[in-house]
C-alpha cells in the first residue's frame, strides 16, 4: 500500500498531456463547471441555489435536479458516442485521429455515463417528480434518504468526469471484466475510478430503491390499492425491487475487485487462485435485472403516454400488472445468457437460453396492449404520442435480435459482435431513453408550470428515430461481417462502408440533441405563452395532474379519495374533482438541510483519495460521512408546520388561476 | 492473409457444418418472430392512421379496456412461439454444442490454441509443429481445438467455420470445427485485450491433403524450436506479430501453461 502523503498522485501522471484530444476534454470540463459557478456568482443566486435546490428534501426538486444531472451527462456521453463513430469512419488501415490509450477510455466512459450517470438519474428523476403525485402522496417516505441518494449519484458522475481531468478512466469497459481490469495488468487509477464511482452512486441507487418501495407500499392515498395504481408506479415498484436486490451485487463485486486491486488479493485473478469467472457471473446478477431497472419505468412512461393521449383506459391493465411483475422476477433467471461462449454445458447453456425467450412473453403482451389501448382510441400526436409510436416500432425489432441471441447456437456467432452492441442499444435508446424523453416532455408542465415547444419536440423525436436507425442498422450487418466490438481501428475495407453511415447516424442524433437543447431554450423565452394554469394541460387520468403546476410543496392540501382505476378521470365523470374542503389542515413538511450536500461531497473526496491512494483522506472522509449521518440523525426537528391558513393561501391562488382557466 | 479470396460476410456464407447449422437456426428463428413482429408493425401505422384525432376514420370507444378474447391471444400467441423456439433451442444447443466430437470420416486433428497479448499460438502435438497467427489444417479432417489463455480472457472466432469460444487463463475450452472444402478464412480474438487487439488476428487454411503435407514439411524445416525460453520471448506482448513457425516444441507445453495458473501463487 502506498504510504505517502498524497499518495500517488503526481502531476506529470495526473494530467492528461498523453492526447490532445483528452485535453481538449479537460479544458471543456473545468470550463463548463467554471461558467455555471461563475453564472451563479454573477448572478448572485449562491443562497438561491443552495436554499431552494441543494438543501431542499422537497421530491419534485430532487427529481428536477436528477433530470437535469442526467440531461448533462446525456450529453458528455453522446460526445464519447460520436468521437467513436468518428474514429471508427476514419481508421481503416490508420490509427484514426484518436490515440489508442484515449480510445479505449472513451467507450468504457460511454457506457458507465449512459447507464450509470445518464439512464439511472434521469429515471429516479422522474419517480421522484411523479410517483408521489400519482398515488396521492404528499412526499416519498423518506426524504432526507432521498437527499443523500441524489448527492451520491452527483459524487459518482463527478468522479467518471474529473477523470478526464485529472487522471485516466478505464479501459476496461463498461463491465469491467478481470483479469484485464486487475492490477497486473492495468496498474493505472483508470479501473479505480471506474469502481468508486459505480461504488458511491450505487449505493445512492440502494437507497433510491428502499425509499421509493416504502412509499409506494405505505403512503398511497386512501382507496389508492395496489390494483388501482398507474402502471407507472407499478413500473417503479419492480424497478425498485429490483434495485434493492441487484445494486448489492454490483457494490459487493466491484469491492472484490478494489480489493484485488488494492490488496493483492485473488478473487479475480489469473494466480492465486483466483477466477474471473465468479466476477463475470456476479457482473451479471446485477446487470441483467439492471436492464430491467432501465426499462421498466419507460414502459410505465408509455402506459401513462399512449393512454392519455389516445383518451382511452388502458387496455388489459392487469395484464400489464402481471407482465411486469413477471419481467421483474424473470430478469433474475437469465443472467448466464451474457456468457453462453464461456463453455458451459448445453444443458446449462439451454437452460437460459430459454429462460431468456420466456420473457419475451410478458413483453410482447404488453405490446400489444398498448395497441390495443390505441385501438379505437383518439390519438393526438403530442411529441410524447410520437416517442411511444417510434418505441413499440423499433422495440420489436430489437425485441427479436434479443431472441436471436438468447438461442446459444447463434449466439457463439453474434457474440461480442457489432451486431449485440446494435442488439443493446435498440433495447436501451427506444426502451429506456426514449420512454424518458417521453416522459420529460410529457410531464415538464407540471414541474415547471409551463409546457414544451411541440414543434422542437418532434424535431427531436425525428432526428433522433432516424439517427437511431442509420447509426445501429449498419452495426446488425458489421456483425454479420464479422466485425468485432470496441475495434479502434481495422483492415477490412468492407467494413467502412457501413461505418461512415453508423457515423451520419451519430450527426443526425446530434441534431436531436440540439432541438431538445432549442426546445428548453425557446420553451423558457416563451413560457407566458406556454404557461399551463389548470395543472392538467393533457386532460389527464391520473392524480399528478390533479395537483397545481408545479405543485405546492405538500402537492396535495386534501388527500384525494379514490375510486378507480385512472383517478382523475374517474372523478372528472362523476363531477368530483376539485372540491374544497371547509378548512384546511396543518401540514408537516421537511426542513431543509446541507447534510446530503454534505454527504455527496464527503463521498466524493472519498472516492477520489481511494483512487489515489490518499488513505488518510480517505479514511477521514469515510469517518466524516458517518459522523454527519450520526448528528443528523440526532436532530429531533426535522419537519416544520405548514399551517392550516398558509395552505389556504396557497389553495386560494391556484383556485383562482382554476376559475379564470374556466376549469371550474 | 494474402491471396485469400476472403468471405465478405462469413456469418451469412458459412464455409462449414457448424457455421452453416448456426445460420440456419438464425434464419429459422427470424421467420418464426415474424409472426409477431409483422402484425406490431402493421397495427402500429394502421392504428395510428385510423384512429387520429384529426379526422381519423375509426370508431371511438374511450369505455373499451378489456377482452377476454383479445387477452387470450395476446398471451398464448407468444407463448407457443416461445415454446417452438424453446424446443429448437434445446435440440440445437445440444446438437451445437462446442464441446461435441464432429463426426467425420476421419480421426480429428488436434490443435491446442494459446491466446497471448496480442496474438495466437498453435500447437499441433501429433506433428510436433506450432505457428503463431496461421492455423493450417486438411479439408477433409475436423479440427478438434483445445482453448487457453496466457493472458486476459480473450474470445477465439472463426466466422465461417463456427460459433466462438472464451479462451481462460488456467482453463481449458473446447470447440469443435470443421471445413467443407479447401479455402482461407479469417479468425481473430472477440474480447477486446488491450491495445493490439485490433491486430490480434489470425489467417485460418483449409488445405487439400497434399498441400497440408507441404505445409508441414515447411513448418518442419523452420530453424525454431518452441522451448520454455523460446515461448516466454513469444508471450512478452507484441503487436501484429508476422506469421512464423517452430519445427518443434517442449513437451507437455501447453499443459504448463495451465497449470502455471491452476491456483497457484506466482513465483
Amino acid at each position: 500500500m502506498d504510504m505517502r502523503i498524497l499518495g500517488r498522485l503526481t502531476a506529470a501522471d495526473a494530467l492528461p498531456f498523453y492526447s490532445w484530444v483528452a485535453v481538449g476534454g479537460a479544458v471543456v470540463t473545468v470550463l463548463g463547471l467554471l461558467t455555471i459557478v461563475g453564472a451563479i456568482t454573477f448572478l448572485r443566486k449562491w443562497r438561491y441555489v443552495w436554499t431552494e435546490w441543494m438543501t431542499s428534501l422537497d421530491h419534485k426538486r430532487i427529481g428536477i435536479m436528477y433530470v437535469m444531472l442526467a440531461l448533462v451527462m446525456l450529453v458528455r456521453g453522446f460526445v464519447d458516442a460520436i468521437m467513436m463513430r468518428a474514429q471508427q469512419a476514419v481508421a481503416l488501415n490508420s490509427t484514426g485521429y484518436l490515440p489508442p490509450e484515449h480510445f479505449d477510455q472513451i467507450f468504457s466512459s460511454h457506457g458507465t455515463i449512459m447507464i450509470f450517470f445518464m439512464a439511472m438519474p434521469f429515471l429516479t428523476g422522474l419517480i421522484n417528480i411523479i410517483v408521489p403525485q400519482q398515488i396521492g402522496a404528499r412526499d416519498v417516505a423518506f426524504p432526507f434518504m432521498n437527499s443523500v441518494s441524489l448527492w451520491l449519484t452527483a459524487a459518482g458522475a463527478g468522479l467518471v468526469l474529473i477523470s478526464l481531468v485529472v487522471g485516466r478512466f478505464s479501459t476496461a469497459g463498461w463491465t469491467g471484466y478481470p483479469p484485464y481490469s486487475g492490477a497486473e495488468y492495468n496498474p493505472g487509477v483508470g479501473v479505480d475510478y471506474w469502481i468508486w464511482a459505480i461504488q458511491v452512486s450505487g449505493i445512492g441507487t440502494t437507497l433510491s430503491g428502499i425509499n421509493f418501495i416504502v412509499t409506494i407500499l405505505k403512503r398511497r392515498a386512501p382507496g389508492m390499492k395496489l390494483m388501482r395504481m398507474p402502471l407507472f408506479c407499478w413500473t417503479t415498484l419492480a424497478t425498485s425491487i429490483l434495485m434493492i436486490f441487484a445494486f448489492p451485487a454490483l457494490t459487493v463485486t466491484t469491492a472484490l475487485l478494489a480489493l484485488d486491486r488494492i490488496f493483492d488479493m485473488h478473487f479475480f485473478t489469473n494466480a492465486g487462485g483466483g477466477n474471473l469467472m465468479n466476477y463475470i457471473n456476479l457482473f451479471w446478477i446485477w446487470g441483467h435485472p439492471e436492464v430491467y431497472i432501465l426499462i421498466l419505468p419507460a414502459f410505465g412512461i408509455y402506459s401513462s403516454v399512449v393512454s392519455t393521449f389516445a383518451a382511452k383506459r388502458l387496455f388489459g391493465y392487469k395484464s400489464l400488472v402481471y407482465a411486469t411483475m413477471a419481467i421483474a422476477l424473470l430478469s433474475f433467471t437469465v443472467w448466464l445468457h451474457h456468457f453462453f461462449t464461456m463453455g458451459a454445458g448445453a444443458g446449462v447453456n439451454a437452460f437460459f437460453g430459454i429462460a431468456t425467450m420466456v420473457i419475451a412473453v410478458p413483453t410482447g403482451v404488453k405490446v400489444f396492449d398498448w395497441l390495443m389501448t390505441l385501438f379505437r382510441g383518439r390519438i393526438t400526436f403530442h411529441p410524447s404520442m410520437l416517442w411511444a409510436l417510434g418505441f413499440i416500432v423499433t422495440f420489436v425489432i430489437g425485441g427479436m435480435t434479443g431472441v436471436l441471441l438468447a438461442l446459444p447456437p447463434a449466439d457463439y456467432l453474434m457474440h461480442n459482435s457489432t451486431f449485440l452492441v446494435a442488439h443493446f442499444h435498440n433495447m436501451l435508446i427506444p426502451g429506456a431513453l426514449f420512454g424518458y424523453l417521453a416522459g420529460y416532455m410529457f410531464w415538464f408542465p407540471k414541474a415547471f408550470g409551463f409546457t414544451l415547444d411541440e414543434r422542437w419536440g418532434k424535431g427531436a423525436f425525428w432526428c433522433w428515430i432516424i439517427g437511431f436507425y442509420l447509426a445501429f442498422m449498419p452495426l446488425y450487418v458489421l456483425g454479420f461481417m464479422g466485425m468485432a466490438r470496441r475495434m479502434e481501428r481495422y483492415e477490412i475495407s468492407a467494413w467502412q462502408p457501413f461505418l461512415l453511415i453508423a457515423a451520419l447516424g451519430a450527426v443526425v442524433i446530434l441534431a436531436g440533441i440540439t432541438c431538445l437543447v432549442i426546445q428548453l431554450v425557446v420553451s423558457i423565452r416563451k413560457r407566458n405563452e406556454k404557461r399551463d394554469l389548470t395543472g392538467d394541460p393533457w386532460d389527464g387520468r391520473t392524480l399528478e395532474w390533479l395537483t397545481s403546476s408545479p405543485p405546492a410543496p405538500y402537492n396535495f392540501a386534501v388527500l384525494p379519495q379514490v375510486r378507480d382505476i385512472d383517478a382523475l378521470h374517474d372523478m372528472k365523470r362523476h363531477g368530483s374533482v376539485y372540491v374544497r374542503p371547509k378548512q384546511y389542515e396543518d401540514i408537516l413538511l421537511p426542513i431543509n438541510t446541507g447534510a446530503g450536500v454534505l454527504i455527496g461531497g464527503l463521498a466524493f473526496v472519498f472516492g477520489f483519495s481511494a483512487v489515489w491512494h490518499i488513505w488518510w483522506v480517505a479514511a477521514a472522509a469515510l469517518l466524516a460521512i458517518l459522523a454527519t449521518a450520526a448528528a443528523r440523525s440526532f436532530r429531533d426537528k426535522t419537519e416544520f408546520c405548514l399551517t392550516g391558513s398558509k395552505v389556504q393561501e396557497i389553495e386560494n391562488r391556484h383556485f383562482r388561476d382554476l376559475a379564470r382557466e374556466g376549469v371550474l | 492473409m494474402d491471396a485469400c479470396n476472403l468471405i465478405r460476410a462469413p456469418i451469412l456464407h458459412p464455409a462449414g457444418p457448424v457455421a452453416l447449422a448456426e445460420r440456419d437456426l438464425l434464419f429459422t428463428a427470424v421467420f418464426v418472430m415474424l409472426v409477431v413482429v409483422v402484425p406490431v408493425f402493421v397495427m402500429t401505422f394502421l392504428f395510428a392512421w385510423r384512429y387520429r384525432a384529426s379526422g381519423g376514420r375509426g370508431r371511438y370507444t374511450p369505455n373499451w379496456y378489456y377482452s377476454g378474447k383479445v387477452d387470450a391471444i395476446i398471451w398464448l400467441v407468444p407463448a407457443l412461439i416461445v415454446v417452438v423456439l424453446g424446443y429448437l433451442l434445446w435440440t440445437e444447443t445440444h446438437k451445437l454444442d462446442p464441446y461435441r466430437q464432429l463426426v467425420s470420416g476421419t480421426e480429428p486433428l488436434e490443435v491446442e490454441a494459446i491466446a497471448q497479448d496480442w496474438k495466437w499460438l498453435f500447437i499441433y502435438p501429433e506433428l510436433g509443429v506450432a505457428s503463431v497467427n496461421e492455423l493450417v489444417f486438411p479439408s477433409n479432417r475436423s479440427l478438434s481445438l483445445k482453448i487457453t489463455s496466457d493472458t486476459v480472457m480473450n474470445s477465439f472466432f472463426i466466422p465461417a467455420l463456427g460459433g466462438q469460444i472464451y479462451a481462460m487463463a488456467g482453463m481449458q475450452t473446447r470447440l469443435h470445427l470443421l471445413a467443407d472444402k479447401p479455402g482461407c478464412f479469417r479468425g481473430r480474438n472477440m474480447q477486446y485485450s488491450g491495445h493490439g487487439f485490433p491486430e490480434q488476428r489470425f489467417a485460418v487454411r483449409a488445405l487439400a491433403k497434399e498441400e497440408f503435407d507441404a505445409w508441414l514439411s515447411r513448418a518442419r524445416k523452420s530453424p525454431e524450436k518452441l522451448d520454455m525460453a523460446a515461448y516466454r520471448a513469444l508471450a512478452a506482448p507484441s503487436v501484429d506479430h508476422p506469421v512464423s513457425y517452430y519445427s518443434g516444441v517442449a513437451p507437455r507445453l501447453y499443459d504448463s501453461i495451465i497449470e502455471k495458473y491452476a491456483g497457484k501463487h506466482p513465483e
